[in-house]
């Protein structure tokens, strides 16, 4: 990913020299306008939840509601799961080249409205805009696309048994299925789930985060003229109301959440009742591992360490593969701590629609509660802090938003902040000793998402990120979220890979014909 | 609130988070607490119906909450988390909010939250934990601790 510059456009409020302050959506010069009131998507059309009651959507960029979200429960997941089905027969019978077409339609289409989706995104969720103008949207963009052309390039196999008798192996979709999605990225989360299950031929009923309900709408509103009708609906409502009837409806064919573990296995209790497949992304605690010869020089490549050992700032801390552990070598320890808090230091907080805002706000006010809170058991625990640890007002119309200074806690390894994901910009930050102490705190957690390892030596490079147990370890990078590239967890972290060809298996039976060319009979009866 | 029969307890709640767990008790019935981890809504205390959720023997019953009129309710935790919640008291609050997994009082517009701050002497004593526990090093000295099972 790469921080690009976008054009100016009006401005609501002073912009940072080089930098452009997007207006509030809905206002004079906005790029984007949500709409006062967004039902359920259902069978190709907006129909109203069975309930008649909605729920505010508030904006964590200030605090106030800007639009209202149907309330779904049981009743809707029936007939969303029932459009998904009346759909399916002749979505599941498309060729797969009018499949990556759409897809890849979808694509174009979202590109024409980079800036109105990422502005969308923003007040939905609180992320600094250029996040979403040069991650979240674009990789959403490019998802589709990889998708569109791995359905094509898939292959089915044949097995010659012997020489009359052959196994063909077919790719079929699974049918409808369910799709759970998170608050952290709404419309990126969605689209990792989306772009495979659609191009596998299946029909979706999806339940996007209450926290962050309306995002997905405004890229429903673009795109919605290049799917039929019923093969993808939204569901809104809370997760007790909609998430848990979708997770346990007897008619869907696989469940797909990202989330924490309680409500993980739940899914996998639903599951079970039901002998369906599951997918599972359930988070982390993940180390970012600095050995001691990053700091030979004083280079770009120590540069980019750095800026390594400040990711766990990306989208406010909220994100699976946070790098919230920090593991510096002890022998360089003093000085690459240094300069990285003199990093930290320069990481602008500020409104999320400046371009040049580089922490934006928490994605809702519990989540900001249970920062702090976490922020108050790592001071009580003994952890020094050694910058942030408060709420941050920002003053004006953002003093009612949820923002959180950028914190750093020096502390072991056994203390709760080390070891429970706060999804806030809290950093955790010890020393070892050796290649041996760094690879057993590393893998010192319940979880094994994501990691980052340092290093010049290509060999130190490859040994410490094949011992560490984690799906996903970043080397001599991290935060980059590329399609083609598998993304999933060892240990508590979940089950399934997202993010590669291979998550269509997750989204397709193999139907096996096996088929005799033999003239005669097998000769027992 | 916690049962005032059995000693120190792990965990308690505030007036705000009874009040609550009244007012949910009345419409679903008899209630439990599963402390989650992981992304998102993680870390976070989970209130489900007694029955919704199956604890098994990967959990651990770290306590029970007796508030007044309503059933008792018990909170989980599984058990390789508590081996790093272990040294801490825990209070359930109740704070604004909206998502929560499938945690019931989300509809209310509020959320279940945990407080915590670290056992004293005597529950150490009590839990059998006062031996070479936490006393946390100015400087970091990482000492692995053993993988949890």
């Amino acid at each position: 990913m790469t921080i690009i510059d976008r054009p100016e456009t009006e401005a609501a409020a002073p912009a940072a020299p080089g930098s452009t302050v997007y207006a509030n959506p809905g206002t004079a010069g906005a790029v984007v306008a949500f709409k006062p009131r967004y039902d359920n998507y259902i069978g190709g059309e907006y129909v109203p939840p069975a309930s008649g009651q909605y729920f505010q959507n508030p904006t964590p960029v200030t605090g106030q509601n800007f639009t209202e979200v149907a309330r779904g429960n049981a009743t809707d997941v029936d007939r969303a799961v029932e459009a998904g089905w009346k759909a399916f027969p002749a979505w599941s019978k498309t060729s797969v080249a009018e499949r990556a077409v759409i897809l890849n339609k979808i694509a174009d289409r979202m590109e024409q409205n980079l800036e109105l989706l990422a502005v969308a995104e923003t007040w939905e969720n609180g992320k600094p805009v250029r996040e979403t103008l040069a991650a979240d949207i674009p990789l959403a963009i490019d998802h589709f696309r990889y998708f569109a052309g791995c359905i094509r390039a898939q292959e089915g196999g044949i097995s010659e048994i012997d020489n009359d008798t052959i196994a063909y192996h077919f790719h079929e979709p699974l049918g409808v299925v369910g799709q759970i999605i998170p608050w952290n990225f709404p419309i990126l989360m969605a689209v990792w789930k989306l772009a495979p299950a659609l191009a596998a031929g299946n029909c979706v009923v999806l339940k996007p985060a209450e926290q962050t309900p309306a995002s997905i709408h405004v890229l429903m509103g673009l795109i919605e003229d290049l799917l039929p009708a019923g093969v993808l609906n939204i569901v809104n409502g809370f997760g007790i109301e909609a998430g848990a009837p979708l997770a346990s409806h007897n008619n869907i064919r696989k469940i797909a959440f990202t989330g924490e573990t309680t409500t993980g296995r739940l899914i996998m209790q639903y599951a079970s009742e039901n002998l369906i497949p599951v997918t599972l992304e359930l988070g982390g605690k993940s180390p970012n591992v600095f050995f001691a010869d990053v700091a030979d020089e004083k280079d770009s490549f120590y540069d980019k360490a750095l800026e390594g050992f400040t990711f766990f700032a990306l989208n406010q801390g909220e994100v699976c593969t946070c790098p919230s552990r920090a593991l510096v070598q002890r022998s360089i320890y003093d000085g690459f701590v240094a300069d990285g808090l003199e990093r930290v230091s320069k990481v602008k907080q500020g409104n999320p629609l400046d371009t040049s805002t580089m922490i934006g706000a928490q994605a809702s006010n519990d989540q900001l509660e249970k920062i702090l809170s976490y922020m108050d058991i790592g001071k009580q625990e003994g952890a020094k802090l050694l910058t942030g640890g408060e709420r941050a007002d920002l003053g004006g119309e953002l003093s009612g938003g949820f923002y959180v200074q950028p914190t750093v806690f020096e502390g072991v390894n056994s203390m709760r902040i080390f070891q429970e994901e706060i999804f806030g910009p809290v950093l955790a930050l010890t020393s070892f000793d050796d290649y041996d102490e760094g690879i057993s705190i590393a893998n010192d957690t319940l979880y094994g998402l994501g990691a980052g390892v340092w290093s010049r030596s290509g060999s130190q490079l490859y040994r410490a990120g094949r011992a560490i147990q984690a799906g996903r370890v970043w080397s001599n990078t991290y935060h980059q979220y590329p399609a083609h590239a598998a993304f999933g967890g060892y240990k508590q972290s979940g089950i399934g890979r997202e993010n590669h060809r291979m998550m269509l298996d997750h989204y397709q039976q193999t139907k096996n014909l096996l088929v005799s060319y033999a003239d005669g009979p097998m000769g027992f009866f | 609130m916690t049962d005032p029969t059995s000693g120190p307890s792990r965990v308690d709640v505030t007036e705000a988070a009874a009040e609550m767990l009244r007012h949910l008790a009345s419409i679903n019935g008899q209630l439990m607490f599963h402390q989650s981890g992981g992304c998102c809504d993680g870390s976070s205390p989970m209130c489900y119906p007694v029955g919704m959720f199956r604890t098994g023997g990967s959990d651990i019953l770290i306590g029970t909450l007796h508030v007044e009129g309503t059933y008792p309710v018990e909170v989980y935790m599984s058990r390789s988390q508590f081996e790093y919640w272990k040294y801490t008291h825990l209070t359930i609050d109740l704070v604004d909010g909206r998502g929560s997994g499938f945690s019931i009082e989300a509809p209310e517009g509020k959320r279940f939250l945990i407080r915590s701050r670290m056992l004293d002497d005597a529950e150490l004593e009590a839990f059998g934990l006062a031996a070479p526990v936490v006393p946390t090093p100015a400087v970091p000295t990482p000492t692995p601790t053993p993988a949890p099972a």
